[in-house]
């Protein structure tokens, strides 16, 4: 049960803020929408609830990390639709597997 | 320039678009709270910054201004990378702004729990905007 309250809050959430994101203009302004806390609001308003703060705090810090290898899959997106001329699907896959390669590195670094 | 609403927007996509991106959106957070279920909050917050519905939305960007373009005659390939790529540059901005989040989390979760999410939800708008608001106006001042 607890999964399907997840996938539906999880599902409005992101289809608000990327309906936002359709109707914000400039483009610009509009792509900041793509990096909004949607799954997160979900997931650690779930996550208060049935584990405590300390929980949602530790969640908190390792988001920073996945933040970061957010911002290099960003980057890594922008160059390969503007130099490797890839498709939109293309370059987000390739780029996926450098956040999954990033966030894991940075959280076996720092926080071991 | 001013932040505008283009409402005409939603008509460009399909239903299925949005079924899309609420199957990808639900998807996502039934796969972070998992992970974090299996190995561990340090593992699961990794995933709370998870480019999920960024593959679909960037597709979607690109198809709709290439439809767009090509309607006007115009060379709709090029326009729909450089769309993709605008929206992917301010997603990028966007992710400093999630970061700031996760950073009011970790620091203030153990005081409050609707106050420190709906502080963390201004924090990361107040970021974001300032950001974008900064690299426009170094933009217009290099030009």
């Amino acid at each position: 049960m607890e999964h399907v309250i997840r996938f539906l809050a999880g599902g409005l959430m992101v289809s608000l803020f990327a309906m936002i994101g359709d109707v914000l203009r400039p483009k610009s302004f509009a792509g900041l929408f793509g990096a909004a806390p949607s799954v997160a609001l979900v997931t650690l308003s779930l996550a208060f609830w049935k584990r405590g703060g300390g929980y949602v705090s530790t969640e908190g810090r390792s988001m920073i990390l996945g933040a970061v290898a957010f911002a290099i899959f960003s980057f890594l997106v922008c160059q390969l639709l503007m130099r490797a001329r890839f498709s939109a699907l293309a370059a987000t896959l390739t780029a996926a597997a450098a956040w999954l390669a990033v966030a894991f590195g940075l959280k076996q670094v720092l926080l071991g | 320039m001013v932040v505008r609403f283009r409402f005409s927007a939603l008509k460009q996509s399909r239903w299925y678009e949005y079924a899309l991106r609420f199957f990808l959106g639900g998807l996502a957070t039934v796969v972070a709270g998992v992970v974090a279920d299996s190995w561990g909050p340090a593992v699961g917050g990794l995933f709370l910054a998870v480019p999920a519905i960024f593959c679909a939305s960037a597709t979607l960007i690109e198809k709709h201004e290439r439809r767009r373009k090509e309607k006007k005659g115009l060379r709709g390939k090029e326009r729909g990378k450089n769309a993709a790529a605008l929206d992917s540059a301010g997603a990028g901005l966007g992710s400093v702004a999630l970061a700031a989040f996760g950073a009011v989390m970790w620091l203030l979760a153990q005081e409050t729990a609707a106050g420190s999410l709906a502080f963390a939800t201004m924090v990361w708008l107040a970021v974001a905007t300032l950001l974008w608001w900064a690299g426009r106006h170094a933009r217009i001042v290099r030009t």
